[in-house]
């Protein structure tokens, strides 16, 4: 009997630890900017000359920051779900187009439609590394102090729209 | 000739601050290539930031070139960069209780193994000798293997 429990409880180890580890993504690294302030920025807006935003515009709101650029493949997929988010009305959808060529985000925001109340440029990504972007899109949810309560790595789907943006912000909002 | 004097003073005066210079820009590229060796690369996870060809990984070198420009030291821009990234973006992470599986983990295996081998081992030598065989049974052994020969040792 003992010889073949030892065996098994090993084996049983080893099955609970790869069931753990294989299905851990090891590209989602954890922002340790959760809980913390947003980083401040002022930056020109998309296809509005002389205009500036400053995330402290958004005081008082929950809202989501959406990293997203026209070269980027993902955000091609994730797209429809924030056009369909934004016309909920539930929270503004800001962008931030993320070293991209203006012209390029124009065009393919009128052609995919455009879910932002606006998009600061971040033309050379310098803001991008201070939110720890790698890896577009990504998308922070910004609570009414301007603290970060949450990031989603890689594109937002509607099961985590559910599951955790929709109800975190509907928490957030109270 | 005073003012010989003098112009040849400058010029090694300048000659030494050039070659100063030179030297503190030559010992900053050193600095800077060996922190990049230390981080890794968020992109090509199992790069380091040296190595890595992403885009990403160009403007954090970028970064990290301007701030040792800038006189930062090197642990300032560790922490400017796990502020950002977290500690997932140093190949020598940090000793902390979120992490202290990873650092203690393999001796602890290495020690539960040890033990283990040291128990089979010990358990292996309590064992009985295997008695020798009795009269009846060494006859059964000759009948099945034929007589033994020479030295006795099974061919």
């Amino acid at each position: 009997m003992k010889r073949v429990l030892l065996p098994l409880a090993v084996f049983l180890l080893i099955v609970g630890f790869l069931a753990v580890g294989l299905n851990l993504d090891p590209r989602e690294v954890p922002s340790p900017l959760i809980g913390k302030a947003a980083p401040a920025f002022e930056l020109p807006v998309l296809g509005q000359d002389g205009r500036r935003f400053l995330p402290t515009e958004m005081r008082g709101k929950v809202w989501l920051l959406n990293v997203w650029a026209s070269w980027c493949v993902s955000c091609r997929d994730e797209h429809p779900v924030l056009v369909e988010l934004s016309k909920k009305d539930l929270l503004p959808i800001l962008g931030l187009n993320y070293k991209d060529n203006g012209e390029d985000a124009q065009r393919w925001l009128k052609q995919f439609g455009n879910p932002y109340q606006l998009s600061a440029v971040d033309a050379d990504g310098r803001i991008g590394i201070d939110y720890g972007v790698y890896g577009v899109p990504e998308t922070y949810l910004i609570d009414a102090d301007g603290v970060i309560r949450f990031k989603q790595i890689g594109p937002l789907t509607p099961a985590v729209l559910e599951r955790k943006v929709l109800p975190m912000a509907a928490a957030l909002k109270k | 000739m005073t003012r010989t004097i003098g112009f040849v003073l400058v010029c090694l005066c300048l000659l030494v601050s050039g070659l100063n210079a030179q030297e503190s820009s030559l010992r900053t590229q050193e600095r800077t290539r060996q922190l990049e060796e230390k981080l890794r690369c968020l992109v090509c996870q199992n790069q380091t930031l040296a190595d890595s060809n992403a885009e990403l990984a160009g403007d954090l070198r970028k970064q990290v070139a301007e701030q040792m420009a800038a006189g930062k030291s090197d642990e300032q821009i560790i922490e400017y960069l796990t502020a950002r990234y977290g500690d997932f973006v140093l190949y020598d992470p940090p000793f902390k209780l979120r992490t202290a599986l990873l650092w203690v983990g393999p001796f602890a295996l290495l020690a539960l193994g040890a033990a283990a081998l040291v128990l089979v081992l010990r358990r292996r030598r309590a064992a009985p000798e295997e008695a020798p065989l009795a009269p009846d049974e060494k006859r059964v052994v000759e009948r099945v293997l034929g007589p033994a020969k020479g030295d006795g040792v099974p061919r």
